[in-house]
């Protein structure tokens, strides 16, 4: 028994021939391209909420379908949809201008495809923080004189964080899980590197168990994360209950 | 655009649409006994049920699924030989398949987050129905099964129907471990013919019907009862 459990805890040393090392480095590019996926969701999304708002009726019909059907489609047809025609899509663009075609590198394809859809969900979600600010507030801006950017970061922002921050959360933590997706197109995140370890020495059980805890680590800490975050956003307002 | 193959390519297509339907319906179906009771177990349940109700929705909502359906398949599916006699068995040729994995995967990962909106649910029954039905004489199995119960899945409803929807978002992961999904048909469909984009077109469009059925289906619950707003 003594000498099995040595075995396993070498099969997950860091240093090879364990498999700790690949695990982390694993972890470390879900992380990143989760964090990178999430960023550009917040650029698609605030955009495309306030493109929502703005009132211009083609503008939205546009966006109503790209959230429509983000959210619509099994997140796998998307990232393996999206990741063919976005690599055929910039092939073709490139022999047009008659450049030569390129490989895409995997971790930007991923991103792109995983941004691209968290985008959609964060355009509904900050749409929403958005009305949910009393009308009041903007109104009030507005009659001090305020410049529509000028209103956004000092007006629109600090009122609609706390109402964003919960989805904005809940679309965290499902991007760190769908990033495991990509492992599907073949780029080596953690769930491809576990899966990896596993095959090259039949301990899937340890391996799929420790990348297991790896995420829930990651979800653990996000939880801590976010609460602060939330203690931030909300200071000075009144607690509930 | 070219749509003939699926003149060679239905009876594939339909034993696909039948696979991610059993999927869905087996998971949701189980999934929702086993949420019931995590979500009691967390609400009115003794310490050590209530850590361990707690604990396993952590883990499960915590983690990808994906990891989870390899965890069964190739770690507990690569343990399962070891036990004595397991391949002589009659459960054996069940055992074997991708499909009994990936259902039992699915059924957990759902268990955990229906738990969790049932909870909410379990809660959010307002607290003078429970009293008028103690005050009734009900005993506490009898009020739970006429009234907590069945006023937590009401409020609960359109909270499940999206559940549903994300879980026949998730089915497609089967294919990762062998099962002929509609998804996988689509993979094999693109593979021999070489077509990138229509496969996955026509199965989205499946998804998108079955979502448009569920959420009817799921208004035609919530109508049975009216509410006055």
């Amino acid at each position: 028994m003594a000498t099995a459990q040595q075995g396993i805890l070498d099969l997950l040393s860091p240093y090879p021939p364990g498999w700790g090392g690949v695990l982390l480095a694993g972890a470390v590019s879900t992380v990143a391209i989760s964090a990178c996926a999430f960023a550009i969701g917040l650029l698609l999304g605030t955009g495309g909420a306030l493109g929502k708002l703005s009132g211009n009726r083609l503008l939205r019909l546009l966006l109503d379908l790209y959230t429509t059907l983000i959210r619509a489609v099994p997140e796998l047809i998307l990232i393996v949809g999206l990741y063919y025609a976005g690599t055929d899509g910039l092939n073709r663009l490139l022999a047009v201008l008659g450049m030569p075609p390129v490989n895409v590198n995997g971790f930007i394809a991923a991103v792109a495809v995983l941004g691209f859809v968290q985008g959609a969900y964060m355009t509904e979600v900050l749409r929403g923080a958005i009305l949910a600010i009393p009308i009041g507030q903007i109104e009030a801006a507005k009659a001090f004189g305020m410049r529509p950017m000028l209103r956004f970061r000092r007006v629109l922002l600090p009122a609609l964080l706390p109402n964003a921050l919960p989805g904005l959360a809940n679309l965290w933590m499902s991007v760190t899980k769908d990033s495991a997706l990509v492992a599907v197109v073949g780029y080596q995140e953690l769930a491809l590197a576990t899966r990896l370890a596993g095959a090259s020495t039949k301990h899937y059980f340890v391996f799929f168990l420790a990348s297991a805890l790896l995420y829930l680590a990651i979800t653990l800490v996000s939880n801590v994360v976010v609460k602060l975050i939330e203690a931030r956003v909300r200071r000075g307002q009144p607690r509930l209950a | 655009m070219s749509l003939t193959w699926i003149s060679s390519y239905w009876p594939l297509l339909l034993t696909g649409a039948w696979q991610t339907v059993c999927l869905l319906v087996i998971s949701v179906v189980f999934g929702f006994v086993l949420a019931i009771g995590l979500a009691f177990a967390q609400v009115s349940g003794g310490t050590l049920t209530r850590v361990l109700a707690r604990s396993y929705c952590t883990f499960f909502r915590g983690t990808p699924l994906l990891i989870q359906l390899w965890l069964l398949y190739y770690g507990v599916g690569s343990l399962l030989p070891m036990i004595p006699g397991i391949r002589q068995s009659l459960f054996w040729p069940v055992l074997r398949e991708g499909f009994f994995f990936a259902a039992v995967s699915f059924t957990l990962n759902y268990a955990a987050y229906e738990a969790e909106v049932l909870r909410g649910a379990l809660l959010a029954v307002p607290k003078g129905e429970l009293e008028a039905g103690r005050a009734f004489g009900l005993s506490p199995w009898m009020l739970t099964r006429r009234i907590w119960l069945p006023r937590a899945i009401r409020i609960a409803l359109p909270t499940i129907a999206g559940e549903i929807v994300m879980q026949l978002k998730a089915t497609p992961l089967a294919f990762t471990v062998t099962v002929m999904d509609l998804y996988a048909v689509a993979n094999k469909v693109r593979q021999d013919t070489l077509l990138v984009y229509e496969p996955l077109l026509v199965v989205t469009l499946f998804y998108l019907a079955l979502t448009a059925v569920i959420a009817r289906v799921f208004r035609g619950f919530e109508a049975q009862v009216p509410v006055r707003r």
